[in-house]
């Protein structure tokens, strides 16, 4: 089976929010509260248990020839973002029961019969994508529609989108798509275009990127992800010299320090100040 | 779901958009979902795994066969309540046998949950041969000493592994400290174990020369803490965490430090067994502040980032 993702394109995405809403239809992914943000409109904040996509509304001062309604007042963009189904994913590595799984299509999914809710995904995933439900108790996060792309169906939010800005279908195609895509958004003068896809990571790529005008980290997106699997030796390495102190430590200070006096032992302790050990029998000191 | 106080917060902390504030301020990272059982597991258990390896080692050197009972005695103990706070933690407890369905080497939390499994079995087995011991005249001896090295073995692990557990993460103040989280919570842990046995009433030399060792650590711990400079680690020393942070360091190291040379064994028991509490609740809270803090997932530079910044340690 092919390698397939997601290619979400914001120079056409057009805020309708179309993907957020088919998602939730179709994932039956429960109301995450109706309350206004005040920031653009973005109501949504971020990705969650229960938004597995959502649309950025970036919305600042004026540049000229940046998107925007009315360029003398400001700019605005928006940015479709999901779960990034990373090469070397870290809740993939760091689930220990195996909920998290890769699929056949090369995604990251959560199998919600296994997954007990223990939240270690969520401290390793470096976008800050998965989270646990509270109400539920396990992790939840974009599934990549795995359900659908198994009998052949595109996800529902590619599926929805309006303008083709959420582009679907086999990776590598998708690649080169977006190499044109940037090539052609180049030549027509919009030279703050980027693509967002950090191979040079210890991600090693993402099977969802974007392509986004302006600085990424605007839309929260991080310049070089960590996968913690990197963190692995310089941990366990302390920990063989942590416990390997210990148990020399251990074992030095009941061989060298010597068999206390029968009676010592079982004794209460002696009253602050008083003399502790056969080794300092000279050693009462005035009490405090 | 987002509370609205939550949303409040977020308001509050919003700034506009700029490279160097992210979008709109909002935090990059999710926050640790974890509440009190998982640091008072890393106490309870780095305690029982600590106390199986200072119980071996009096046993192999042919120590006071009392001390070696108690400190089986809190090292089954300690195995058997670890277990119970972790599936408590747990968002489906009663699918807590999940962690045994798989083995992966890559998963800290999965060799944290084996190493528990073996740790629990050894040291539950020394205690269980100690008490046949007393009370019958059945060869059980050498089994329960067998295990108890066995237990040691895996109680070595039991007392560091919880320092990668939280280290080989996204979070940017435990990542940061992932050399230094090991042997930090195997000093803690070896400390509480010490104090333990103290506060049972045992007074061996030993027991007061490894506590002063694991003081003297955790007083170098918290200079080396105090003195970093990082972004990541703010969160150890600014806020609300950072005020916890340092009781908890205070408690651990200097204080027992000087309580020992000051011959206050007992005080200095006490003082460490609430110092090593304190200082895991401090890092998993110091996680979480350190969760919304934007600017070392987004490389930003912190004079500007007013944003992210006001919201540590809240």
């Amino acid at each position: 089976m092919a390698v397939t993702g997601f290619f979400t394109d914001s120079t056409l995405c057009i805020g309708c929010k179309a993907c957020e809403v088919a998602c939730k239809e179709w994932n039956d992914v429960p109301d995450d509260g109706f309350r206004w943000s005040g920031l653009s409109y973005d109501n949504t904040l971020a990705l969650g248990h229960s938004t597995w996509r959502h649309v950025k509304f970036v919305e600042h001062d004026a540049s000229i020839g940046s998107g925007g309604n009315a360029p003398d007042l400001m700019t605005w963009q928006f940015s479709s973002d999901v779960c990034k189904h990373c090469e070397n994913a870290g809740c993939l590595e760091a689930c220990p029961t195996g909920s998290i799984v890769r699929t056949e299509f090369g995604s990251v999914y959560v199998q919600p019969d296994i997954c007990n809710g223990c939240g270690y995904c969520v401290v390793t995933c470096p976008f800050g994508v998965i989270d646990r439900r509270p109400d539920d108790g396990r992790a939840f996060k974009c599934t990549f529609c795995y359900d659908r792309q198994k009998v052949g169906l595109e996800p529902a939010c590619a599926k929805a989108c309006p303008t083709g800005s959420i582009l679907f279908g086999d990776l590598d195609a998708l690649e080169k798509a977006a190499d044109h895509r940037i090539a052609q958004l180049h030549a027509a003068g919009m030279a703050d275009a980027t693509i967002y896809n950090p191979k040079s990571s210890s991600v090693g790529g993402t099977h969802a990127f974007f392509l986004v005008r302006g600085d990424p980290k605007t839309y929260n997106l991080p310049p070089d992800p960590v996968v913690p699997t990197t963190l692995l030796k310089p941990g366990w390495n302390a920990v063989a010299v942590g416990a390997a102190a210990m148990a020399i430590g251990s074992l030095l200070a009941f061989a060298l320090c010597g068999r206390p006096s029968p009676a010592a032992s079982r004794h209460p302790l002696p009253q602050a100040g008083e003399g502790l050990s056969r080794e300092r029998p000279k050693g009462r000191v005035r009490g405090a | 779901m987002i509370t609205e106080s939550r949303l409040e917060e977020l308001r509050r902390n919003a700034v506009p958009i700029k490279p160097d504030g992210g979008y709109y301020g909002m935090p990059l990272l999710k926050e640790p979902v974890w509440t009190w059982e998982v640091p008072a597991y890393f106490f309870v258990g780095g305690a029982a795994g600590a106390a199986a390896v200072v119980g071996a080692a009096a046993q192999v050197a042919g120590a006071d066969r009392d001390l070696v009972s108690d400190a089986r005695w809190i090292a089954g103990a300690g195995a058997l309540l670890s277990g119970p706070l972790l599936v408590a933690d747990l968002g489906r407890p009663e699918r807590f046998l999940n962690m045994l369905r798989v083995f992966k080497v890559k998963s800290p939390m999965s060799v944290g949950a084996w190493t528990l499994t073996a740790f629990g079995t050894f040291a539950s087995a020394a205690l269980f041969a100690d008490e046949m011991r007393k009370r019958t005249r059945l060869p059980v001896e050498l089994i329960g000493d067998a295990s108890a090295i066995l237990s040691a073995a895996t109680g070595l692990v039991m007392a560091t592994y919880t320092g990668v557990l939280i280290g080989a993460t996204a979070i940017p103040v435990w990542s940061q400290h992932v050399s230094l989280l090991p042997i930090h919570f195997g000093a803690s842990a070896l400390a509480s174990a010490v104090s333990m046995l103290e506060l049972a009433g045992h007074n061996e030399q030993a027991l007061n020369v490894l506590g002063l060792a694991a003081a003297a650590l955790e007083t170098y711990f918290g200079y080396r803490i105090e003195t970093d400079r990082a972004e990541a680690s703010d969160p150890l020393r600014r806020g609300a965490t950072g005020i916890t942070t340092r009781i908890g360091g205070f408690f651990s190291g200097p204080l027992p430090l000087l309580l020992r040379m000051a011959r206050f064994r007992k005080a200095a028991a006490a003082s460490s067994l609430l110092g090593s509490l304190i200082t895991r609740m401090a890092w998993v809270e110091a996680g979480k502040a350190s969760s919304r803090d934007l600017r070392v997932p987004l490389a930003l530079d912190g004079r500007h980032a007013s944003g992210p910044r006001d919201q540590i340690g809240e």
